[in-house]
């Protein structure tokens, strides 16, 4: 079977991924005050990562990604627990969040809350079960 | 504890170090050391006698359960003092006995004793407990360790199919007997028996009164193999025969007996009681006899023959229930029958353990049990044949034995009921004289014969397996003792009478004591000329002549078939029981996941049904809808269609863009309500998965590909819209009710910015006000994503060892 000539796939997909993954970045960072949140930001992010699988493959989005997407998921889950104990060193329940606000370099003042700390545990996980079960799948037979 | 409770449990104690002396001393018999056991517990109620004689009780309590009511209360009176000297002191001779009937080579004697001493401790338990918890805990053990007895000689199939039919029958009536127990606890409050014997006039009064007591004379029945559940006695005479003396005559089938006359203090007041007891035992008594005759095997005729005197006993307690309702008289009449069944109980202990040892002997010294090869034994066996007639005379109730005595006993109670003019007993009362004496002849040949078909008749030396020789001085000893027992009581019935019968009796009978009426026990010969007295002419005339003709008439027993004796049902019951439940298993169980689907959906479907039309909760109300909108009504159409077009797609292929559109309306249905976080995620999600369900299509095997429609059955289509009607039922319901609290959401509309500084609600709710579930949320995705991973992974590892 000839090889498929798929130049015009990889070149626009590897425009377009960073797009989304802007894009998720944006959606993420968004959650709190407007639609978005760890969860759809996972989705799209690994929307990106499955679309650069699509123009490629497996082996060569390992070669440029060397992620060990199970490895991120776990990394996933102890960030959202850690936040969630770091609330019983002041002596508050489980998974009370703080924030506050601080004059930041550059942003300048910027509200910085620890529910978004959570977020990025949730973010990790979607990321890492969507690729390890895409990955998965796609490697078997 | 007391040394009373030392000496209830000193059996179970000692077993413990029975396997050590086995092993330890294999040159003497284990027997020797077991004997110390009953001698000494025996010489200690001895001592018991002069204080229950004088009318007095000692009770000690040992707190074992204190909060839930139980206590090893032991509490010795006259009718446990009874039980407890013939559990040790025929426990004395069957131990005895058997260390001359097992051989100490072949067999294992650690197993035997352990029982044996277990069973011992377990019958002292239940007769001297006043706790009703204890006793049926003791009760259970006999119930065990007669099952272990029974199933002895473990390699023989008979032995476990008796030990195993008696186990069913005795832990069905024990079981029960616990549910009377439970009854009489709500009841009255408390597990005492003689606390229940002092309340037992208001108990009376309550509704659980007669079911308390069906139950627990189910368990006083079964244990006392009464009719119909008498068919586990004869099979448990494949037990070693020390164990049929002891457990099959003397004490565990009197364990029933005694339940029975311990109740009777509380019961006896009803009617019910006083039939059921009666008309049971009775019955009993002529079918025991009655077929006792038909029996070709020694054990089987003595087996019988037990069965027929419990019978007698347990009416006479029936029966002597008759003297509560007479408070007034002077001279009770009926109290002559609970004496008589006293007596009897004593006297059938005595001349049925030395029966039993003599077929053990006969057994043992010829090797068959079978009378039909018997014969002629009398010049082989003279001291045998002594303590036969002895027995089997006593059994008959001939004089001068002490079986006359107690059948005269019986038969005059018989016909002094005739003269109770309560429950019906002056128009039915005339059956207990007849019933009583026609089985009082068949009492009569079944004795005679057991006598003089293995003594009297022709030696069939040919037909033994062994040359028939009298049996060692150590195996005569204990039979012999209990013979001299059957003259001595014989002759000096008075012996008896204030030491153990009245005390007994008094304990049976405790509110006619507090009423002030003295029990009179007078036991005597001649009565003179008086009705009992030509009743028993007439069972021995009516007897000899039946006996000389057993082979005219001998026929009918064949003619009764085999399903429709209680054995046949038993059986039957057992066989039909295990092959109902495969095949109900069977039906259930079909291993179709579409069948458990479908129960799964009746019974939701049921279930809710039926409560929303029971509760009457079925409201609808319009007044909190919403407007209807154009766009709303055209994605509902989409959707419908959809939905139906899964349903009849031909292809599969069709059926999962299908699903995709209905996923994509969803997505447009939260767009439209203002739900953007759910509308994404159920986009993106809803693409995932109908990737995955292609992926899936993609590599169905090519022989299941087939293009075809959905099979239609009419149940699943039924079930199926019933869920849905269901389901919409109760939504409509529920909603029409929702205005009955208030929602919280209003909290989080406060709270959003001021406490969690965020802007958009649901991911607030998400991460911080309800963080705690997405934690886990994120956990199930995990472990998904881990399943993933390691079924597709590890499948060749399964299939390599699989």
């Amino acid at each position: 079977m000839k090889k498929p000539n798929d130049v015009i796939l990889q070149t626009v997909t590897t425009v377009i991924s960073f797009i989304i993954i802007l894009f998720s970045i944006n959606l993420f960072f968004a959650g709190h005050y407007t639609p978005g949140g760890g969860f759809i930001g996972g989705l799209m992010t690994a929307a990106a990562l499955v679309l650069l699988l699509l123009a490629y493959d497996v082996k060569t989005l390992n070669t440029i990604l060397p992620f060990d997407y199970r490895m991120m998921t776990a990394a996933g889950l102890l960030i959202a627990v850690l936040t969630g104990a770091g609330a019983l060193l002041f002596n508050q329940p489980f998974l009370t969040h703080a924030y506050d606000y601080f004059n930041l370099p550059l942003l300048g003042e910027t509200s910085l809350h620890t529910a978004v700390l959570f977020d990025i545990g949730v973010y990790l996980v979607v990321i890492g079960v969507t690729m390890t079960i895409i990955q998965t799948i796609g490697e078997s037979e | 504890m007391s040394l009373l409770h030392i000496a209830i449990v000193l059996p179970f104690i000692a077993a413990v170090f029975i396997p050590f002396l086995f092993k330890g001393f294999r040159n003497i018999h284990t027997g020797w050391f077991v004997l110390l056991v009953p001698l000494a517990l025996f010489i200690y109620f001895i001592q018991y006698l002069p204080v229950t004689s004088g009318g007095q009780t000692v009770s000690k309590t040992f707190e074992w359960i204190p909060s839930l009511g139980i206590n090893f209360n032991a509490h010795v009176d006259g009718l446990g003092l009874l039980f407890a000297l013939l559990i040790t002191g025929i426990g004395s001779l069957v131990v005895l006995y058997s260390i001359y009937y097992l051989a100490k080579e072949k067999e294992a004697l650690h197993n035997f004793y352990v029982y044996l001493l277990m069973f011992m401790g377990a019958m002292l338990g239940v007769v001297l407990s006043d706790n009703l918890i204890v006793l049926y805990m003791f009760w259970e053990f006999t119930s065990i360790s007669s099952f272990l007895l029974i199933g002895y000689w473990y390699d023989k199939e008979r032995s476990r199919y008796g030990a195993q039919k008696s186990m069913l029958i005795t832990v069905f009536g024990g079981l029960s007997m616990l549910g009377g127990i439970v009854l009489l606890y709500i009841m009255s409050g408390t597990f005492s028996i003689q606390e229940l014997i002092s309340m037992s006039g208001s108990l009376m009064q309550d509704p659980m009164f007669i079911p308390a007591m069906l139950l627990i004379l189910l368990g006083a029945f079964t244990k006392s193999a009464q009719f119909p559940f008498h068919v586990w006695l004869p099979d448990a005479m494949e037990a070693p025969t020390p164990v049929s003396a002891y457990l099959h005559s003397a004490t565990m089938v009197k364990a029933g007996i005694y339940l029975v006359a311990r109740m009777s203090p509380v019961f006896a007041e009803s009617g019910i009681w006083l039939w059921l007891v009666a008309g049971f035992g009775l019955f009993t008594l002529f079918w025991g006899s009655f077929n006792a005759v038909k029996q070709t095997d020694l054990k089987g005729i003595l087996a019988f023959s037990t069965i027929s005197q419990l019978g007698l006993i347990m009416s006479l307690l029936g029966l002597g229930a008759a003297a509560l309702h007479f408070d007034q008289l002077d001279e009770n009449i009926y109290m002559g029958a609970t004496i008589a069944a006293v007596f009897h109980l004593i006297n059938h202990a005595t001349f049925k353990g030395s029966l039993f040892m003599v077929a053990g002997i006969v057994d043992h010294e010829t090797g068959t049990r079978d009378i039909r090869n018997l014969g002629g034994l009398v010049n082989l066996m003279p001291i045998t044949f002594t303590i036969a007639l002895i027995g089997t005379f006593s059994m008959a109730g001939l004089p001068p034995f002490n079986g006359f005595l107690s059948k005269e006993m019986f038969l005059l109670a018989t016909l002094e009921i005739l003269e109770f003019n309560l429950f019906s007993m002056d128009t039915w009362g005339i059956l207990f004289p007849v019933i009583a004496w026609i089985a009082s002849v068949f009492t009569f040949i079944y004795s005679i014969m057991l006598l003089f078909k293995t003594f009297l008749g022709k030696l069939q030396l040919d037909k033994l397996p062994k040359k028939p020789h009298e049996a060692p001085i150590g195996m005569l000893i204990s039979p012999i003792v209990l013979g001299a027992l059957v003259i001595v009581f014989g002759f000096f019935p008075n012996l008896l009478s204030n030491s153990m019968i009245k005390p007994a009796v008094e304990a049976i009978l405790p509110s006619l004591v507090d009423s002030g009426q003295e029990v009179y026990v007078n036991i005597y010969f001649w009565h003179g000329f008086t009705p009992e007295l030509f009743m028993t002419i007439g069972i021995v005339l009516f007897g000899t002549l039946l006996y000389a003709t057993l082979g005219k008439w001998q026929g009918i027993y064949n003619r009764i078939p085999e399903q429709f004796t209680i054995n046949g049902v038993y059986d039957r019951g057992l066989e039909k029981g295990e092959s109902g439940s495969f095949k109900l298993t069977e039906g259930i169980m079909t291993g179709y996941m579409r069948t458990y689907l479908l129960y799964i959906f009746g019974f939701f479907v049921a279930i809710l049904l039926s409560t929303l039309v029971v509760r009457d909760a079925f409201s609808i109300d319009t007044s909190n809808l919403a407007e209807i909108r154009i766009y709303e009504v055209i994605l509902a159409v989409v959707m419908i269609a959809s939905a139906i077009t899964i349903l009849f797609a031909k292809s599969r292929l069709t059926s999962i863009i299908a699903l995709g559109a209905v996923g994509y309306s969803v997505a447009l249905f939260f767009v439209f309500f203002r739900a953007p976080d759910l509308a994404l995620t159920q986009l993106v999600i809803e693409t995932v998965s109908v990737a995955l369900f292609l992926l899936c299509f993609y590599h169905l095997p090519e022989i299941s590909r087939k293009e075809e429609r959905m099979g239609f059955r009419f149940g699943n289509a039924v079930i199926s819209i019933l869920v849905g009607i269901t389901i919409t039922l109760i939504a409509i319901s529920a909603y029409s009710n929702s205005s009955v609290f208030e929602s919280i959401s209003q909290y989080h509309i406060d709270n959003v910015y001021k406490l969690a500084a965020g802007g958009n609600m649901v991911n607030v709710i998400l991460v911080d006000f309800r963080g705690f579930d997405t934690l886990f949320e994120i956990c199930v995705l995990g472990v998904a994503a881990l399943g993933i991973y390691a079924m597709v992974h590890f499948r060749g590892v399964r299939r390599q060892k699989g």
